[in-house]
């Protein structure tokens, strides 16, 4: 039948003709689909289709199963972006890592020990305390000659290596990395057990990542806690920064979009025309790092417009139930002036005086009463022996009476005082005027308070017709936070600006608040990451967007929700058996164990403070030192904690005759005082402070986690490396020992579990094989959305590969084996841990006191760490990793300050099996991943709806209201790791978690506590604007402010590097990109193909033309750190000034040569980054300034690098 | 009237995020063996740029298409009905430069290298020699405008407009990019079906997909050159040429192509359309500005009595014709008016549509600073990021009335819905906007719900296809069912080059 009347085109019907189609028919035929996931650092959570054809699986495509939510909402299928969909190339790949294998020197070395020593732990101490023979293998980590194992001599090696370490150092010198866990929990609780047990460390990464928010932290008490993306679509109005949705969030990017047609407006802030600029209603080009001072430039305006001029009811409302605006601060009179100094706290006033931990509460200016009055919710409320009274109400924490908390003094004040404010931008004190009233404390003195809020309106300079350097309007450049004053910064005329403060205001107004910052890595990452986010935060506080569907922070970079936490985490750190355990923040371990600390000045070389803090304690000194009190005095933790084996510490405190866990403290405590006993951190060149055993396993520790990667090849790797840094700290330091050369090759052992030869198995001595995404069972989940997900095995484990779960377990049991000789009867261990949030101990240092200058008493638990005796049983320790341990049992499960008890569904498990029995005791048996899996399921409360009724009802108990009910339809609810596969499932809801999604409701942050009056777990319980730690007084940062960048000269990238040929120096920007996630995938023939050929550098037209380079010319791009040589990329979507390399290249697929470092092979971007730490984020024990693992403390920031670029004059392989 | 249905397909471009993950999921499935490395039935293009094979678009370069002096249709490559008298002469072939050469990486050597004094590299390989290679192009090279000055500026839609225009758009104020994900059309005209010599290439006559059957090609490679889209490709491995299926062993087992199925930004929609074949030489040979306008003509109201006797008289399934009536892709082209087809100036009347992306406003610059331009909420379609001509030269033939009306619809949606949800947008504003859209309420309530929430169903309406009457026509189904699968599989005969 011809088409038409075009007599050349035929429609053929006929079927015989048409036989042939069977060709690609017989292709899409396939076996079996099998439901897994991807379990990278992305947390897109996405549910795959495994698709397994003769026994090979030969591509995947999305489930598109996902249940609805509520109706009106766009539905959740697809999930699952490029990547995603390329990842069974990897599975069969030359790149697949299918054998064990073992560095070739130290295998020859190995065999040579093991046959003069029977036993293995004996053969590794030969090799290991030889120096010659430990440098012979270290020397050659990452120049190949890698060699295929068995699996029975790398379980040896490894095994005896940790035996020996545990013995003659010390079990807190083994340490683990890997992140993320909510992206393969099990496979994470695998390795995280085995060491705990051992009594290793686990380190931690959202902060070193850099991707912990810490205003979140500060703000809200919580790490961080995000809307699902289909909460988006409700947003009327969304902001997005630092965040390029297209690359990072590319299967919920399409909630945005449909968002915009149901007429959402859309903002996007980049200094380059970024993916996600092409959805944009404005495209704002902001200069690269400045996104804070828009935000503080809005801010001035909603405070004018929407709460001064206009007086917006509910954002006035808003601010006073759910923000510390109301709480009275006092104002200091200091040599220089009056400053905002602490809250108020209830025990100064006669009234409270007597008030249980009336320090730990705080007060309100009431109008009803004409008084200051004290509001329930306040973090002494929660910790009190009195219970019932830790809620947001606005009554009187002593007789229930209701509080009419005012905002502002403006109109009933006792005087205006001329109070001091930085403006950092122009390295000034300002004085404006704020009311105050006057108020008598016991004892009778009279103390001048303000409100938060009078203070907020004065910082931001909001002129209210008060005396002194307010701005007189919106086009005053000079005075700081005026849309005049922004331009300078971030490049956007005022009436831009303008207009979209007012956009936002009647965006939130109209709505009730549907207004939300999309925000991420582009802003997080820099030194000052904390100020922008809090003065973004702000604008959502000031027109009541936290805790609504459609509004708040939506910070996306490396959060994850590992939704099931209660018993996981039991079961990753051990707790079943012992439960404190070694968790360290990794930031500052990096930063002192790879020695970066010894490569910069004084944090003060690029740290703006206030004038008036010359001399404080937290403005002074190097960086190191900041951090060596902070672990001493308990805020944070370190490990090796001693520069001495615990185990043999308790030995000695026993000798000298402690009886029991008191006087083993006792001793040590005296012995710490005396200085007998040192923390590892005071002499981190000390070879009984370096880590020894390093196990990596589902991350990249050495390469595209590793800030300072050159570093690390020097210091704890003994390698080549291409830094050309020299010390700088010696002449600043004062508590750490200096030692005129830093340590290298710090590390005996370096162990990694991969699927592929990545970096860091290329630079580890022991490469175990590990089984697939598509071949292994485990759970995946995400805050992205709110289903849970299993990974399944499609096909067995490929070759030799096991399951991360299967290997710890193996390497457990040999562990057990070779203990039963060494450790023969179980040791005593003393565990130092920090201060913890969500326990007492957010009640402990009101003032930051050191016992070791003699300031306060050296109290475990209080004014240093908390120190724990632990007892291990090492022969048994492979039994108790395949059982649930009894304290689950015994204490009940909890997280994020919850608790309930679930001894009944604990025995209902030992009943019904699958079970293990040792010792006489039958337990929950975890031996398989299938049945830790079934055990997560079956004790959480977002999958066990009785759990989660429990949960909340302990809640009622702490805050005195009704909450139940959020469960109460839940109760039936049980989900196993086989309905998993079958279905996505929606988590339940949970008092853990801060989001209601009852009735497919979509997940909105704090929902709970703004509908059911539930604290923040802060200070005052509220959300906080004002920060009043002494050390953020001290560096001018208790108000939102805004604070330049530090400057390269400053910084110390550039002091040592030289410049050859025609150079720049740009500001080095390594955002996510579009062909990786992390570096999983960016090195497959599908993304590489897909792209250049390798990561590029990106650069402006211009820039790139002042240095003569065209597009797709290789460049050199070093600095002190180190050297990356690519192909450039020009494009005019750069701006002049910047260039990107997405995160995160391989050194491994074609990376050449580098002239500049003596033709060494180049490396990736972290060889140019080193990290800083930022003095206010050390410290604890303090409300939401406390520490907890991966939710507060130091971030790797690397934004603020900057780097020369050239033309590579030649390019060698 | 010959009313024929045919599988017409939708790309809505203000949602597509250029992620590529249509291109992979195609890829793994029919394009991952020897042969067909290079081939990308399904790609991801930025515009402004060159695309894939570079500068398709020029058909003064590769002449790809028809053309018509008013009357009659000619290829554009041979200048005659059929290629037959010219198969040894094929001067228009792009060449392995146009596409580029696939590579790989020495992998292995991560593994078997010997302890050196330094680290080992995986260096790139030419996946058809197996040398080392200097990576110089690829199939999605200017990504994201890679290369703009290079690639960009060369975009054959820009050529057409001012040398002021193209300056500006990628100077900052208009700087501006997206994605256009392509895929074989499935023409209801197609050039390569027309120009095969070997009566290989046809259209299927119940869906009308256009399929090259690998029994009966040649290799002469005539459809590589007629069609302008290029969208068949020479597999060098088996000396017959490829090109997309449009997933038919998916389709005819009621699941969406396998890029469609996995468009994670949601963008692509699946239905059949009825129309009418007596039309289309007629309408193939009217002027370039009337050719959008004529294309929806030929295209029939499912729901027209006259139709559907029409399409039960030329044995149309009845099942076939009620999935035309709730066909999505009818919705936007026909009804709507807001999917346009992709340079219908090539005559081909392919059946992908494109809805035009709405894009950034511009801005201006102030002493140095940059002041976005619009006053109010949305900004006005002709204030956006991309001269309205630029985007008319790709998807109206140069008509920008046809765009505007495509953009100002998708707008006056937005509007609409703001003064629904917000009410920071009058009653008045958003009648007038709907208005001049040429736009009812209940219109803009449908196309923002097919927009916005459709689910898998809602967006893929893939007609039964009834296999046992086709298979009848060789074998008794009962048969076929017990004997389905096997036999031996024999894949063509390899004639490497």
């Amino acid at each position: 039948m011809s088409n038409g009347k075009n007599p050349f085109i035929e429609d053929r019907i006929d079927p015989a003709a048409r036989q042939w189609e069977e060709f690609y028919r017989n292709r899409w035929q396939h076996d079996r689909v099998v439901r897994s996931t991807h379990g990278v650092n992305c947390t897109g959570s996405c549910s795959w289709q495994i698709h397994v054809k003769d026994g090979i699986v030969t591509w995947e495509m999305q489930g598109l199963d996902y249940p609805k939510l509520e109706p009106g909402i766009p539905p959740y299928e697809p999930r699952g972006c490029q990547r995603g969909i390329s990842y069974s190339w990897y599975l069969y790949s030359p790149l697949r890592v299918k054998h064990p294998y073992v560095r070739g020197a130290l295998l020859d070395l190995w065999k040579e020990a093991r046959a003069q020593h029977d036993d293995p732990v004996e053969a590794w101490r030969s090799l290991v305390e030889d120096p010659q023979k430990r440098a012979r293998w270290q020397r050659a980590r990452g120049k190949g000659g890698l060699r295929r194992a068995t699996w029975e001599t790398a379980l040896d090696l490894v095994a005896a290596s940790a035996v020996h370490t545990i013995r003659k150092h010390g079990p807190d010198r083994i340490a683990g990395f890997s992140p993320i866990p909510a992206m393969s929990m099990l496979s994470y609780a695998a390795g995280a057990r085995m060491l705990q047990l051992m009594g290793g460390v686990s380190l931690s990464f959202y902060d070193w990542y850099c991707d912990l928010p810490t205003a979140s932290p500060e703000t809200w008490g919580e790490q961080t806690d995000v809307n699902e993306s289909a909460d988006w679509f409700k947003a009327k109005f969304l902001a997005v920064m630092g965040a390029n949705l297209n690359m990072t969030r590319t299967p919920d990017v399409h909630f945005a979009a449909e968002a915009r047609t149901n007429g959402s407006k859309m903002v996007v802030f980049s200094p380059d025309f970024s993916q996600v600029s092409k959805f944009a209603d404005e495209w704002i080009a902001v200069n690269a790092g400045q996104d804070g001072a828009w935000w503080m430039a809005v801010n001035h305006v909603l405070l004018r417009e929407f709460h001064f001029e206009r007086r917006t009811k509910a954002f006035l409302d808003y601010a006073r139930v759910y923000t510390d605006s109301p709480y009275l601060v006092e104002l200091v009179e200091g040599k220089e002036g009056v400053r905002p100094g602490r809250m108020l706290t209830a025990n100064r006033l006669a009234r409270y005086a007597d008030e249980e931990l009336g320090e730990w509460k705080f007060v309100q200016w009431d109008r009803k009463s004409g008084a200051p009055r004290m509001p329930q919710g306040s973090v002494g409320h929660r910790w009190g022996k009195q219970q019932g009274k830790w809620n947001l109400l606005a009554r009187d924490g002593k007789d229930g009476a209701e509080i009419d908390a005012a905002l502002d003094l403006i109109e009933s004040h006792d005087g205006i005082a001329m109070v001091q404010f930085d403006d950092f931008g122009a390295s000034r004190t300002l004085e404006r005027g704020v009311p105050y009233k006057v108020i008598e404390t016991v004892g009778g003195a009279k103390v001048k308070v303000a409100t938060v809020y009078d203070l907020l309106m004065a910082q931001y300079g909001v002129p209210r017709g008060l005396p002194g350097a307010y701005p007189a309007n919106y086009d005053d450049a000079d005075a700081p936070y005026t849309p005049a004053w922004s331009e300078k910064y971030t490049g956007i005329d005022r009436k831009t600006l303008l207009r979209f403060a007012r956009e936002w205001g009647v965006t939130a107004e109209k709505t009730g608040g549907k207004c939300t910052v999309i925000i991420g890595a582009g802003i997080n990452h820099w030194y000052h990451a904390n100020l922008m986010y809090r003065a973004a935060i702000h604008a959502l506080l000031f027109c009541g967007c936290v805790g609504v569907n459609g509004g708040g922070l939506a910070h996306y970079v490396g959060q994850e929700k590992l939704a099931p936490m209660e018993p996981w985490s039991a079961i990753a750190f051990g707790k079943d058996w012992i439960p404190p355990s070694r968790l360290q923040n990794t930031t500052s371990w990096h930063y002192v164990h790879s020695d970066q600390w010894r490569y910069e000045k004084s944090f003060r070389e690029y740290y703006a403070v206030p004038p008036s803090s010359e001399g404080g304690k937290f403005v002074t000194g190097h960086s190191i030192d900041q951090n060596i009190r902070a672990v001493r005095n308990g805020w944070l933790p370190f490990y090796p904690q001693f520069l001495a084996n615990p185990i043999e510490v308790v030995k000695e405190a026993e000798a000298a005759g402690a009886k029991d866990e008191a006087g083993v403290v006792t001793h040590a405590v005296a012995k710490l005082k005396s200085r007998e006993l040192k923390f590892a951190i005071e002499d981190p060149d000390a070879p009984e402070a370096w880590p020894r055993l390093w196990f990596i396993w589902r991350g990249n520790a050495l390469m595209s986690s590793a800030k300072g990667h050159e570093y690390f090849l020097k210091h704890y790797l003994g390698t080549h490396h291409n830094d050309v840094a020299e010390d700088l700290a010696g002449d600043v330091v004062k508590d750490v020992k200096w030692r005129e050369k830093g340590a290298e090759g710090k590390v005996d052992l370096v162990v990694d579990l991969n699927f592929r030869m990545d970096t860091s198995a290329l630079y580890s001595d022991v490469i175990l094989p590990a089984a697939t995404w598509y071949e292994k069972a485990d759970l995946n989940s995400t805050d992205m959305h709110s289903f849970i997900h299993p990974l399944s095995a499609a096909v067995p484990p490929c070759w030799e590969s096991k399951s991360d779960w299967d290997i710890f377990k193996a390497v457990a049991k040999r562990f057990s084996e070779l203990a039963a000789k060494h450790f023969p009867l179980p040791v005593k261990d003393l565990v130092a841990v920090p201060l913890a949030h969500d326990s007492a101990a957010e009640v402990s240092q009101r003032e930051p006191k050191d016992w070791i200058s003699g300031e306060c008493e050296a109290v475990p638990g209080k004014t240093m760490p908390t120190l724990k005796l632990v007892e291990r049983d090492y022969k048994n320790l492979y039994q108790r990793f395949i059982s649930l341990g009894p304290k689950v049992r015994e204490n009940g499960l909890g997280a994020h300050g919850t608790a309930y008890k679930c001894e009944d569904f604990y025995d209902e498990m030992v009943e019904h099996g699958p079970v293990t029995r040792f010792d006489g005791k039958a337990y929950p048996s975890l031996t398989d991943a299938t049945h830790a899996a079934d055990a997560v399921l079956n004790l959480a409360t977002v999958t066990n709806g009785e759990l989660a009724y429990r949960s909340y009802q302990a809640m009622e108990a702490k805050v005195g209201l009704p909450l139940a009910d959020l469960a109460a339809s839940n109760r039936g609810s049980r989900i196993t790791y086989k309905d998993l596969q079958s279905q996505p499932r929606r988590l339940l809801n949970s008092p853990m978690w801060s989001g209601l999604t009852d009735n497919g409701r979509p997940y909105a942050p704090f929902t709970y506590n703004r509908e059911r009056m539930v604290p923040w777990r802060t200070l005052t319980g509220r959300q906080h604007l004002y920060l009043d730690h002494v050390a953020y007084l001290e560096v001018g940062e208790h108000l939102p402010t805004y604070k330049q960048k530090p400057l390269p000269a400053q910084y110390a990238d550039l002091k040592f590097s030289k410049e050859e040929g025609k150079s720049l120096t740009l500001n080095y920007l390594t955002p996510h990109g579009k062909w990786h996630i992390h570096s999983t995938y960016g090195e497959t023939e599908r993304m590489t193909t897909l792209s250049r050929g390798c990561e590029p550098l990106w650069m402006s037209e211009g820039d790139a033309e002042r240095i003569g380079i065209v597009d797709n010319d290789w460049v050199e791009v070093h600095n002190d750190h180190g050297v990356v040589v690519t192909r450039a990329v020009v494009s005019a979507r750069i701006p002049s000034g910047i260039c990107i390399q997405y995160h995160s290249p391989e050194r491994t697929a074609g990376v050449p040569r580098s002239p500049l470092r003596k033709n060494r092979r180049a490396g990736g971007h972290n060889s140019l980054t080193r990290t800083r730490l930022k003095p206010n984020l050390l410290i604890g024990g303090y409300g939401q300034f406390t520490y907890h693992f991966n939710y507060w403390g130091p971030i790797g920031c690397n934004r603020d690098t900057h780097v020369l670029v050239r033309k590579l004059p030649e390019l060698r392989w | 009237m010959d009313v024929r249905s045919q599988i017409a397909m939708l790309f809505h471009l203000d949602k597509c995020i250029g992620c590529h993950t249509c291109s992979i999921a195609c890829k793994n499935i029919w394009t991952d063996r020897e042969g067909t490395e290079y081939m990308w039935w399904n790609n991801v293009e930025t515009k402004p740029g060159t695309g894939f094979p570079t500068q398709w678009e020029d058909q003064s370069k590769y002449k790809g298409g028809w053309e018509s002096d008013g009357k009659t249709l000619k290829i554009k490559s041979t200048g005659k009905g059929r290629i037959v008298p010219n198969i040894f002469h094929n001067p228009n072939l792009p060449s392995l430069d146009d596409y580029y050469e696939p590579w790989t990486y020495k992998y292995s050597d991560l593994f078997t290298a010997p302890e050196g004094d330094d680290q080992p590299t995986a260096i790139p390989v030419s996946k058809i020699t197996g040398e080392p290679i200097e990576v110089k192009a690829g199939p999605n090279w200017d990504d994201d405008l890679g290369g703009s000055k290079i690639y960009a500026a060369n975009d054959p839609n820009a050529k057409k407009l001012s040398p002021e225009q193209q300056m500006q758009m990628t100077a900052i104020e208009r700087l501006v990019f997206f994605y256009l994900p392509r895929i074989c059309n499935h023409c209801l005209n197609p050039t390569c079906v027309a120009a095969c010599p070997s009566g290989a290439l046809y259209k299927r006559g119940e869906d009308g997909i256009v399929l090259l059957n690998q029994e009966r090609c040649r290799g002469w490679r005539a459809c590589v050159s007629a069609c302008p889209y290029k969208k068949t490709y020479f597999n060098w491995v088996t000396g017959k040429s490829e090109k997309c299926i449009l997933c038919f062993p998916r389709l005819e087992s009621g699941q969406a192509p396998a890029c469609f199925h996995s468009c994670v930004g949601r963008i692509r929609y699946l239905g059949n359309v009825l129309y009418d074949a007596d039309k289309l030489t007629e309408i193939a040979n009217r002027p370039d500005s009337e050719l959008v306008e004529a294309q929806r003509e030929m295209i029939l109201d499912p729901h027209d009595p006259a139709v559907i006797a029409a399409a039960r008289k030329n044995g149309i399934h009845e099942a076939v014709i009620e999935s035309a009536q709730r066909s999505p892709v009818y919705k936007f082209v026909k009804v709507w008016k807001i999917a346009l087809p992709p340079h219908v100036e090539f005559r081909t009347f392919p059946m992908l549509f494109y809805v035009p992306p709405l894009l950034p406003v511009m801005s201006t610059q102030v002493d140095g600073r940059l002041d976005n331009v619009n006053d109010g909420l949305f900004a006005e379609i002709d204030q956006a990021r991309a001269p309205m001509a630029y985007l008319a030269n790709l998807f109206s033939a140069g008509n920008e009335g046809k765009l505007r009306y495509a953009l100002r619809k998708q707008m006056a949606v937005r509007i609409a819905r703001r003064q629904a949800t917000v009410g920071d947008i009058s009653m008045e504003t958003a009648d007038r906007a709907l208005a001049e859209a040429d736009c009812t309420r209940e219109e803009a309530d449908e196309i923002y719900r097919l927009t916005a929430l459709a689910s898998e169903d809602e967006r893929f309406v893939i007609p039964p296809f009834q296999r046992e009457m086709a298979i009848e026509m060789v074998e008794d189904p009962q048969e076929w069912k017990q004997s389905a699968g096997f036999g031996f599989r024999a894949s063509p005969q390899e004639k490497r080059l």
